[in-house]
């Protein structure tokens, strides 16, 4: 950001103007990455506080009820407003970077995809300060959230109904810019992996959101107009819930460990000077988990009741998702063999990611044992495997890729000394809190306990639990300690920051300008950095076109406006059950702004501007010096 | 140098799978002490599978850690390119069916325990009279609570569940109000008590509880159910057959038995006015009462199911429920009480047993 700052030598005002407007796919990165480690820095805390909690037996540190609104929102802000938006920013910063695009399909949508996301997940924190939080879990099973008390549980359909929108918009946007925007020559199986599995993860939220927005939608009208999709007593029936949640809950466990996957598979043969072992298995693993990642959904289930049956047969097909992994792991593996490995801070990550992953994925299988799973089921050792799969699989990977993409997102570094410190601190700290839970399950600990009594067999593990926790946030601490020092490092500009880039990506200059490549690249064949610097090429691009004129979007304020509209309505109808005079007229005024957004974008055509040759000639020279970008 | 790192590393290891093996637990709730049929074939497939996956884990690791250590560029210069291999079509053959090959031992022995452990057919057997011949206790689970119905024997309990040994007792579940689990670790779990069905399954108690440190094996809620959901414990008293049908002929011994108004006793008089509206002293009669069934509460383990067995505590109980057990549906259930009549109603809920 403060690259942007420094060149532009633009005053605060303009300068936040220019973030509320943008369409810009690299800006709405930056703001997506902000926002998501916002959102992980408050639900780190609510974790933090639940560990103080139950450090010791008996503590009185926090109440029963807050405990179950801070569970609630850390599973709910971890998995929606903090996981998603911090992959969604390097989908963003990267993705049209790495297919050659000059951005994404839509880039209206975009904006408009991360306000509804931010608003949605302002309008549920808000929750805190007026009247509580929701309490149900972040499953919010139905017999559990009808009968809770207050507007927790308004506060939770309505901020995701409203940031699950955003979620979709963007999943869709994706899609369409990887099939249609790719530069000439970049054939689908010359996609990097890390675009690959962006696309199969956005095809997943393409087809697992609906069900939520179902789901919730239902939940809102039997919650604010008393109809009875989940109430039993009156002909409902609350299993219903259960398995939209969950037909929707687990493909969004894939929706993320997926382009985690992708971006391990960008680091490891970067840093092993290696081709990514068995590219072609791992583009069809990406899709089979993909596939398989719909089949499962009632292993959420085992003990609801289904019958012998059906436990049997989400028993084997989880099963099966195990195999596509298990080639995932190997072609690493096989990757770092026979290379050259350097050991930078995200290799580091990458490098622990695998055992913990591994570890994560085998309790996973454990858990599909149906059987077994009855003994397993809602206890520690599903926040131990869960936790194993999110925080050694998705969470190393934001960090690694934080490291590994910072030079291109911000045309700065981050150190690699402090960053060594973070990850020893943070990786001890997981393995500290999350090992020992796996025991604490099996010693017959029930998950979502505010407290227990002592001398169960517990008090000691969850004590060391609680001591990792600590760690964790430390090392928490220290990355963001060092993303604030790296705006005084000095800026990279150049090309390949790692020098051994293999996608394209790293064949452009930094600072990256507004409109990517001046000339759209050939791709000749897959890495194509790695391709053009064998063949001793300076500029690391062939170029498919020659120097012409740049057709880039306009920026736009409506996405913000129409989010804004969709925010103020959600408060009138959180208030409408309540018979408040003015939440009809709340939900009828935001409801009016959204339209009349909508209206103003339908009807006034915006059909973008033309940088030309000369603008882009002046803006490479400004950029890059002397001579422009060679 | 390699040497001393081995033996470091192998005593490490001995270290820490000691910990892990003397740390299974307390033998009334750790599932590593399985006391039964269902408990003990799921520590099997506990076992089977941590067996395999552990190999899978060690094989992972030594793979990656010898390529870490063999492949590294401080070792094999700055400059050294590596051939770029594409792939194998051999080598990806082979951790494709590798990994089948160990997923199907498991799913043999995963399918036959899912269908053993979902076969309730016997519940309706019965004999020549056409009496039952399973016992079958029907589970209401409550904010935050439990009833345990016998429907044969005609009788009803609370919060501490008494079932004979080495027999297959059968269960129906149901929840009243929100979702519950119903859950016995170190006997076998685990299935939900869900409010729109009746589930079924099945226990078998391999274990006399007598032994045990509190007399007891430790029942848990698994499901998220309010903010009490941690304190929604039960007790499960396992005896022997014999002792088993005493038991229930003297439940059924307190037919018609309850409190009264009139009393000289100031607490059965106290109780009869403020707590007989929903608490039972008669262990005769069907699921569906308001509170916990307190015929047997003086031969029970628990205060509220989690608070130390003494007077003081119930009086504690009695005077603010909600402070103990916050959500719970009995605060405010009933008059303020004076701190005599909390102590004699105290004494008189003490006194309810049918053991002594």
């Amino acid at each position: 950001m403060s690259s942007v700052a420094v060149s532009n030598k633009k005053g605060f005002g303009a300068v936040l103007w220019d973030y509320l407007t943008t369409v810009d796919h690299k800006k709405l990165g930056i703001m997506y990455l902000f926002a998501g480690v916002l959102f992980f820095a408050i639900a780190g805390v609510e974790a933090l506080l639940m560990r103080i909690q139950l450090m010791v037996p008996n503590n009185d540190f926090i109440s029963a009820g807050l405990f179950n609104e801070l569970l609630t929102m850390h599973g709910t802000t971890m998995l929606f407003l903090a996981a998603t938006p911090l992959l969604f920013g390097f989908m963003n910063a990267i993705v049209p970077l790495q297919i050659g695009a000059r951005d994404v399909a839509f880039p209206f949508l975009n904006s408009l995809g991360f306000w509804l996301f931010f608003l949605g997940a302002i309008f549920l924190h808000l929750s805190f300060f007026m009247g509580g939080a929701p309490d149900a879990g972040w499953t919010s099973y139905a017999s559990l959230s009808l009968y809770s008390p207050g507007h927790g549980i308004d506060f939770y359909v309505l901020g995701l109904q409203i940031s699950g929108a955003g979620t979709l918009i963007s999943g869709i946007n994706f899609i369409v810019t990887i099939i249609t925007m790719r530069a000439p020559g970049m054939t689908f199986m010359r996609m990097p992996l890390f675009t690959w599995t962006t696309l199969i993860s956005s095809t997943l939220i393409l087809f697992a959101f609906p069900p939520l927005t179902v789901g919730l939608f239902f939940m809102l009208v039997d919650r604010m107009f008393g109809a009875n999709f989940f109430d039993h007593t009156m002909g409902g029936n609350t299993i219903i819930w259960e398995h939209l949640f969950w037909i929707f809950g687990h493909p969004e466990v894939y929706i993320l460990v997926l382009p985690a996957f992708g971006l391990f598979s960008e680091i490891i043969p970067v840093f092993a000077r290696k081709r990514l072992f068995g590219y072609s298995s791992m583009v069809f693993a990406t899709i089979l988990i993909g596939f398989l990642g719909f089949m499962v959904w009632a292993h959420h289930m085992f003990t609801v009741g289904m019958g012998p049956t059906a436990n049997a047969i989400f028993a084997i097909a989880t099963m099966a998702i195990g195999v596509p992994t298990g080639m995932k792991v190997f072609n690493w593996i096989l990757t770092i063999w026979g290379g050259s490995i350097k050991v930078t801070v995200p290799m580091l990550y990458a490098l622990g990611f695998i055992p913990s992953f591994v570890a994560g994925g085998v309790t996973g299988v454990m858990m599909a044992m149906a059987p077994l799973d009855y003994q397993l089921h809602d206890s520690y050792f599903i926040v131990a495997h869960f936790h194993y799969v999110i925080v050694g699989g998705i969470v190393t990977a934001i960090f690694g890729s934080m490291h590994y993409y910072w030079p291109i997102m911000f045309n700065r570094t981050l150190s690699e000394k402090l960053g060594v410190w973070t990850f020893w601190v943070f990786f001890i700290g997981f393995h500290l809190t999350f090992f020992l839970q796996h025991f604490l399950g099996l010693m017959g600990m029930p998950r979502r306990v505010f407290t227990f009594q002592a001398d169960q067999g517990w008090d000691l593990y969850n004590y060391i639990s609680s001591i990792g926790a600590i760690m964790m946030a430390v090392g928490v601490v220290l990355l963001v300690i060092n993303v604030l020092l790296s705006i005084k490092t000095p800026p990279v500009n150049r090309r390949d920051y790692w020098g051994d880039g293999r996608s394209l990506e790293w064949s452009i200059q930094t600072p990256v300008p507004f409109y990517n490549f001046k000339q759209t690249p050939l791709v000749r064949g897959f890495d194509p950095c790695w391709l053009e610097k064998q063949e001793g090429n300076k500029e690391m691009m062939t170029y498919a076109e020659p120097l012409g004129d740049i057709h880039m979007p306009n920026n736009s304020i409506l996405p913000l406006i129409m989010s804004i509209g969709l925010f103020v309505a959600a408060f009138g109808a959180l208030y409408h059950p309540d018979g408040v005079s003015w939440s009809v007229p709340v939900i009828v005024i935001g409801l009016g702004i959204t339209v009349l957004a909508m209206i103003t974008r339908s009807v006034k055509d915006d059909h973008g501007f033309h940088v030309h040759v000369e603008e882009v000639i002046a803006e490479e020279q400004r950029l890059y010096g002397k001579g422009g970008n060679k | 140098m390699m040497k001393g790192l081995k033996k470091w590393r192998l005593f490490s290891l001995l270290a820490v799978m000691t910990v892990f093996l003397s740390a299974c637990g307390e033998e009334y709730i750790s599932t590593l002490t399985p006391a039964g049929k269902v408990g003990e074939h799921q520590y099997d497939l506990l076992m089977l599978s941590i067996i395999i996956m552990s190999i899978v884990v060690i094989v992972v690791s030594f793979l990656y850690l010898y390529a870490f250590a063999k492949f590294r560029r401080s070792r094999l210069g700055e400059n050294y390119m590596p051939k770029q291999v594409e792939g194998s079509h051999t080598l990806e053959v082979i951790w494709a069916v590798i990994p089948i090959v160990l997923l199907l031992i498991l799913a043999v022995p995963t399918l036959m325990a899912t269908y053993e452990f979902g076969d309730v057919k016997a519940m309706d057997e019965v004999d020549e009279d056409g009496n039952k011949t399973a016992l079958t206790v029907n589970v209401t689970a409550k904010l935050y609570w439990w009833e345990f119905e016998y429907p044969e024997q005609g009788i009803v309990t609370a919060q501490e569940l008494v079932v004979p040994t080495n027999e297959k007792v059968y269960f129906n579940l149901k929840a009243a109000d929100v979702k519950h689990s119903f859950w016995i670790p170190a006997i076998g779990g685990k299935i939900d008590n869900n409010v729109d069905n009746v589930n079924k399954f099945w226990l078998e108690f391999g274990k006399e509880s007598e032994g045990l440190k509190d007399g007891v094996f430790y029942g848990k809620c698994a499901e998220l159910c309010g903010p009490s959901h941690a304190l929604m414990d039960f007790k499960v008293k396992t005896v022997d057959r014999a002792e088993f049908d005493q038991w229930v002929a003297s439940m059924q011994a307190t037919e018609g038995n309850t409190a009264s108004v009139d009393s000289t006793d100031l607490g059965e008089a106290t109780f009869a006015q403020s707590c007989l509206g929903c608490h039972a002293v008669s262990g005769v009669g069907v699921t569906g009462a308001m509170g916990p069934n307190l015929t047997t509460f003086g031969d029970r383990n628990r205060v509220a199911g989690f608070l130390e067995h003494n007077k003081e505590n119930l009086e504690n109980w009695i005077t603010n429920p909600e402070e103990y057990k916050p959500g719970n549906l009995m605060t405010g259930k009933y008059a303020e009480l004076s701190p005599e009549e909390i102590s004699a109603v105290a004494d008189y809920i003490m006194s309810l047993s049918v053991e002594k």
